[in-house]
């Protein structure tokens, strides 16, 4: 309280100090110091506005606009790469595709070659096999016909020889007539 | 107070929560004058040094990748930069330099003045009046300059109906002229607080020293109080630089744009 | 105990005036718990309002560091 100071003989250096340097009452409200403070608070305010508004915020504000126009460069140049990804991207698929038809082509090429040499094989082989179909066939009517003749002759042989087994006299002509007018129509 | 008197006994609880804010001389222990080097100058001077460390020399490189210094003063602009811009509107852009200014002034000495043994500048209302004393005339400035009469239609609330209007405005205007006295003390009132607090804690530490039996409880408790308020008065040290920065931006916007 | 009657009754009012500590407490939990409602009810509007509820923290706060101001001067300045 103020009254504690007023009484002694001690000697104080403010009204708001007491005898030890103790703050009488609250130090923000001794008028005495007011003036000090509020000097050196509007050099100082000074100060940080000179070296903020010269300086600082300048600076700072030139730096986020490198920034933003480092990003924005990037993202063209980011852009301009994309595009030219697509691009390249495009001539990759019609490379391919220009690959595939020519494949596509090629294979239908040779496939048609292939297919008409099988047809001419084929051709040449049917012409050659049916060639010998008919030369076996003939072979064989050959062999038919000559076993039909062989069989004949057997036959008039076996009935000559049952007829004189029988004790008759055979005549060569009959027994063969006999036997071709018995065979025919059997054997083909 | 009463206990200062017992200060030089010893063995006694000392409790002297004010005399962190005393203003004294740094050189010799003659009267504070007007331009009295103090630890007032000292401090505000620490001020001026650290904004310019963080602000200058941190971004001395410009580098598009910024580094942590640079990051921070970045991070400093844009924030103040982007409230100007929503709260106060695009066209309070040109008074961004000097509400950086105020912002940066404020956080830094909150800071500071929570360094053991500091003193904390923005703890005066000798300080924080001069602040907002500057804010609340320079926004009527403004104010009048750019709307000229119109203003005063801060005052004259068309919305209302017009028996009301009268009261409206009496209200408007005290509420209007009240909003120095709010902004100052709001500030030292807080930074008061918290330090005044953290001091009377700091007294019962030593609890242990005087009283064995009784300090074994009280002291530890008291550190450990001192360690919430100090994590409290980090935040406070940062919203009330916030609050300040953003009342100033509220004023302004009433200065621009005085229709609601 | 020395001191005097005014003495006394500067203390026992600067206890009375810390009470009003407490409104400014129930008023900043009114603000951010009606802030903090609205927010987790409408999360996408809840950015743009960080502001205003700082504001009326401020607002409500700076009562009650009136009342610890009256505290402080009826101990030390009266």
């Amino acid at each position: 309280m103020a009254t504690d100071t007023t009484s002694g003989a001690h000697q104080a250096v403010s009204a708001c100090l007491n005898e030890y340097g103790g703050a009488i009452g609250m130090p923000q409200l001794c008028g005495e110091w007011f003036g000090n403070q509020i000097f050196w608070l509007v050099v100082t305010l000074l100060a940080i506005f000179i070296i903020l508004s010269k300086i600082a915020l300048p600076r700072i504000a030139g730096v986020l606009a490198d920034r933003q126009g480092a990003i924005s460069n990037d993202l063209a140049r980011a852009e301009d790469l994309r595009a030219e990804a697509v691009e390249v991207e495009k001539k990759y698929e019609k490379a391919l595709s220009d690959a595939r038809a020519e494949a596509q082509t090629i294979i239908a090429e040779t496939k048609s070659e292939i297919k008409s040499q099988i047809d001419d094989e084929m051709a040449s082989a049917d012409a050659e096999i049916a060639v010998k179909a008919a030369e076996s066939e003939k072979a064989i009517s050959e062999i038919k016909a000559g076993a039909i003749d062989s069989v004949i002759e057997v036959a008039g042989d076996v009935a000559r020889d049952l007829i004189s087994a029988m004790g008759a006299q055979a005549d060569r002509n009959q027994v063969e007539t006999a036997v071709a007018n018995r065979m025919k129509g059997r054997i083909k | 107070m009463a206990a200062e008197s017992k200060a030089a006994e010893g063995a006694e609880l000392v409790f002297h929560p004010m005399d962190q804010f005393i203003v004294k001389p740094l050189f010799g222990d003659g009267t504070v004058n007007f331009f009295t080097i103090t630890n007032v100058t000292l401090w505000m001077a620490l001020t001026v040094l650290a904004i310019a460390g963080l602000m200058v020399i941190g971004t001395s490189r410009r580098a598009t990748v910024p580094g942590r210094m640079q990051s921070i003063a970045e991070l400093a602009y844009g924030f103040i930069r982007k409230m100007v811009e929503d709260v106060a509107g695009k066209d309070a852009v040109p008074y961004f330099p000097y509400i950086m200014t105020l912002f940066m002034f404020i956080v830094f000495s909150n800071f500071l003045g929570l360094l053991p043994a500091a003193f904390t500048t923005t703890s005066h209302i000798a300080v924080t009046a001069v602040m907002a004393v500057a804010v609340f005339v320079s926004v009527t400035v403004i104010g009048f300059v750019k709307n000229g009469t119109g203003f005063l239609g801060l005052f004259w609330i068309g919305a209302a109906p017009l028996p009301l209007r009268p009261i409206l405005a009496l209200i408007e205007v005290i509420s209007y002229f009240v909003r120095p006295v709010s902004h100052s003390i709001r500030l030292a009132g807080n930074m008061m607080a918290g330090h005044a607090v953290i001091k009377v804690f700091a007294a019962f530490a030593p609890m242990v020293l005087i009283s064995l039996g009784i300090g074994v409880v009280v002291t530890p408790l008291s550190i450990l109080a001192i360690t919430a308020i100090y994590a409290l008065e980090t935040l406070v040290a940062f919203i009330q630089a916030y609050v300040f920065t953003i009342l100033t931006c509220v004023y302004l916007k009433d200065a621009l744009h005085p229709h609601h | 105990m020395e001191g005097d009657v005014v003495q006394m009754g500067a203390y026992i009012g600067a206890g009375l005036a810390c009470t009003g500590m407490g409104g400014a407490a129930v008023g900043v939990g009114h603000v951010v718990g009606n802030y903090l409602s609205g927010a987790l009810r409408n999360p996408s509007a809840a950015g743009g309002q960080i502001a205003t509820m700082f504001i009326g923290i401020a607002f409500s706060e700076a009562l009650g560091i009136f009342s610890f101001l009256v505290a402080l001067l009826l101990m030390f300045a009266v």
